[in-house]
């Protein structure tokens, strides 16, 4: 009919494919846009530092900048945040010059890294971060242990059910089921979790609701009755409720916090690092030492995440 | 030749000139704007290809990639690309939604170019217009802040953000195309159609569903197969509104992962060049393919019907 031959319609039809392809990948030039940041810093100008990395930490780093503009206001630090993944990721492409990784780097990360910048990466242990059991503040669960955990998110594991948990009066819910709330697959916090809570070399169970950020699994959580869901000690509101954990049935189950880190009781908490690539230059180094002292400590303290012992 | 007639000659000849200049020029630049489009489909084709060509040739089993539901890309001891679930959970939201759009969406072309009045029409237009400006993250806010609790508490289900949630913001979002492209589908059938139809005492209605339906479909695929498109390939409203979970939904309340929200999700982080990052761009061109097939379907079918007739 004449319909067809209208060359609007045709148009508009190779317009959707266009906008169906560049919408995919208009986030694959996320990693690639940070190119170019890291200009040249000429002496006497304000120095910058570009801060990239780590969700979890994202918070802290603020907190660290704000901070630190206060001492030294001829550097500004720029932090962004994404995931433990970008940060290597731009360290490896040398767009950042510190990367925040609530992990170590991976030796197969490092080779890359060196592989790019001609040097291996430096790192630094900033601070530690416990990571919390949360689920919805109506829930009568108080306490959960590792084991159950990996039973829970394992790919092999069995509890399904919160009945599994002991748990049969949950206020609010709709039916049984355990909702998982995970991470993005490339998040540290996934990461650390798949190593400390599943074991070494295991999988999630597929069908978790991978979220792209800390802030948006407290949210989740808070909203549904049924989710379970991890995240860094940080990220706890109101809304939610703090599980404590033991590491077997049966042993005492311990509340995230400062001491129970520090003194080892609390068993899924995690050191959390900056990474260099190769060594530091005079102002990134002098920032990392104010990090490293009490100044910097007092931060991590005060934005809910745990300070190192040794002060 | 008087010197009037030779001044004559001169200008006209130099108008001319100046006029074939002015045109040449203008009809290359159109020309170039119609072939822009064909060169920067076929060089994003390129782009994604290049990307992915190296492990799609050398290292992935397709037919593990395409049929199984396991997706570990950051696995330490066992790594496996299968996209099945991701295309389940593409084609469940996708056909949800047109299941939701295309009786909504051709209605109201229906209504607007056949039932309403003048007044009434233009206020809707701008109306439906509106609808199609809302940006898709602003769609997925919604999904995750007000549906997500909605749905829980209205369907009784655990958790809100599902198949429904992510194929009803689909249909809102698809809607308006189909309306506008359907209406002047429906516009271009002649009015002769509808006065001889009149003439032999038909009800509005028996025009619309005898009449204007036949003569207008193909327009009216054209338009259902704009929305399909945009269906498939919407992604910052389906990664926030239907849970982003590796999963074969079993009801519409199951959360699901789509291939474009994949994509977004991960890309960002895969270190450029490794195996994940290169299984995304093929996921890419997975994408790409099935986005052609929708337009090479609907371009065969309408001439299929054209032929026919």
């Amino acid at each position: 009919m004449r319909m067809l031959n209208n060359p609007w319609i045709k148009r508009a039809a190779i317009a959707a494919v266009v906008s169906t392809v560049t919408l995919s990948f208009g986030c694959g030039k996320k990693s690639g846009g940070e190119k170019g940041v890291t200009e040249t810093i000429k002496s006497g100008e304000k120095k910058t530092i570009q801060n990239i990395g780590s969700d979890t930490m994202v918070n802290l780093a603020q907190a660290w900048a704000e901070e630190y503009a206060k001492i030294d206001p001829s550097v500004s630090v720029e932090v962004s945040g994404g995931g433990s993944g970008i940060g290597i990721a731009a360290l490896i492409n040398g767009t950042a010059d510190v990367a925040n990784a609530s992990r170590r780097l991976e030796p197969e990360e490092i080779k890359r890294a060196k592989a790019q910048t001609g040097d291996k990466p430096r790192e630094y242990m900033v601070a530690y971060d416990a990571i919390s059991i949360f689920v919805h503040k109506d829930n009568p669960l108080n306490e959960i242990s590792v084991d159950e955990l990996a039973e829970i998110y394992k790919e092999t594991g069995k509890i399904t059910k919160w009945s599994q948990l002991g748990v049969t009066q949950l206020p609010g819910a709709k039916g049984d089921d355990i909702i998982r709330v995970n991470r993005q697959n490339n998040s540290g916090t996934y990461h650390y979790f798949r190593e400390a809570v599943l074991g070494h070399n295991s999988d999630f169970k597929s069908g978790s609701l991978d979220m792209n950020g800390s802030k948006d699994v407290i949210d989740l959580v808070a909203k549904t009755p049924n989710a379970i869901a991890y995240a860094g000690l940080g990220y706890a509101t109101e809304a939610v409720k703090v599980l404590k954990v033991s590491k077997k049935k049966g042993e005492p189950a311990i509340m995230p916090s400062i001491a129970t880190t520090l003194d080892k009781s609390y068993p899924i908490a995690r050191p959390m690092f900056m990474y260099t690539p190769g060594e530091p230059p005079e102002h990134v180094k002098k920032y990392l030492d104010w990090i490293h002292a009490d100044a910097g400590q007092r931060v991590v303290e005060i934005s809910g995440y745990i300070p190192l012992p040794s002060r | 030749m008087t010197r009037i007639g030779r001044r004559r000659a001169e200008v006209w000849f130099r108008r001319l000139s100046w006029s074939r200049i002015g045109e040449a020029v203008i009809e290359n630049l159109i020309r170039l704007c119609g072939i822009s489009a064909v060169l920067f489909v076929f060089g994003i084709f390129l782009f994604v290809f290049r990307e992915g060509a190296g492990f799609l040739f050398d290292g992935l089993d397709i037919e593990k990639f395409l049929f199984t539901t396991e997706w570990y890309p950051t696995s330490r001891s066992n790594v496996r690309y299968g996209v099945g679930a991701l295309i389940v959970g593409t084609f469940s939201v996708t056909v949800l939604a047109m299941a939701i759009a295309v009786p909504f969406g051709l209605g109201a072309a229906i209504f607007v170019s056949e039932f309403c009045g003048k007044k009434l029409r233009e206020a809707l237009k701008i109306v439906i217009e509106l609808l199609a400006a809302i940006p898709s993250v602003v769609w997925g806010f919604i999904g995750l802040s007000v549906m997500n609790p909605l749905i829980q508490k209205v369907f009784n289900v655990p958790i809100g953000l599902n198949v429904f949630n992510g194929a009803i913001l689909l249909a809102l979002m698809s809607v308006p195309i189909m309306v506008s492209i359907g209406e002047d589908a429906l516009k271009a059938v002649p009015d002769a159609y509808r006065e001889a139809a009149l003439a032999l005492g038909a009800t509005r209605w028996q025009i619309v569903y005898r009449v204007l339906l036949p003569a207008g479909k193909n327009g009216l695929l054209a338009a259902v197969l704009l929305g399909v498109g945009r269906a498939v390939g919407e992604t910052m409203a389906v990664l926030m509104a239907t849970g982003h979970a590796v999963n074969i939904p079993r009801t519409i309340f199951d959360p699901v992962r789509t291939l474009t929200a994949t994509i977004a999700a991960e890309l960002g982080e895969a270190p450029v060049g490794s195996d994940h990052y290169q299984v995304l761009f093929i996921i890419g061109i997975l994408l790409f393919s099935i986005t052609f097939a929708v337009n090479l379907t609907a371009d065969l079918v309408v001439k299929g019907i054209r032929k026919k007739q």
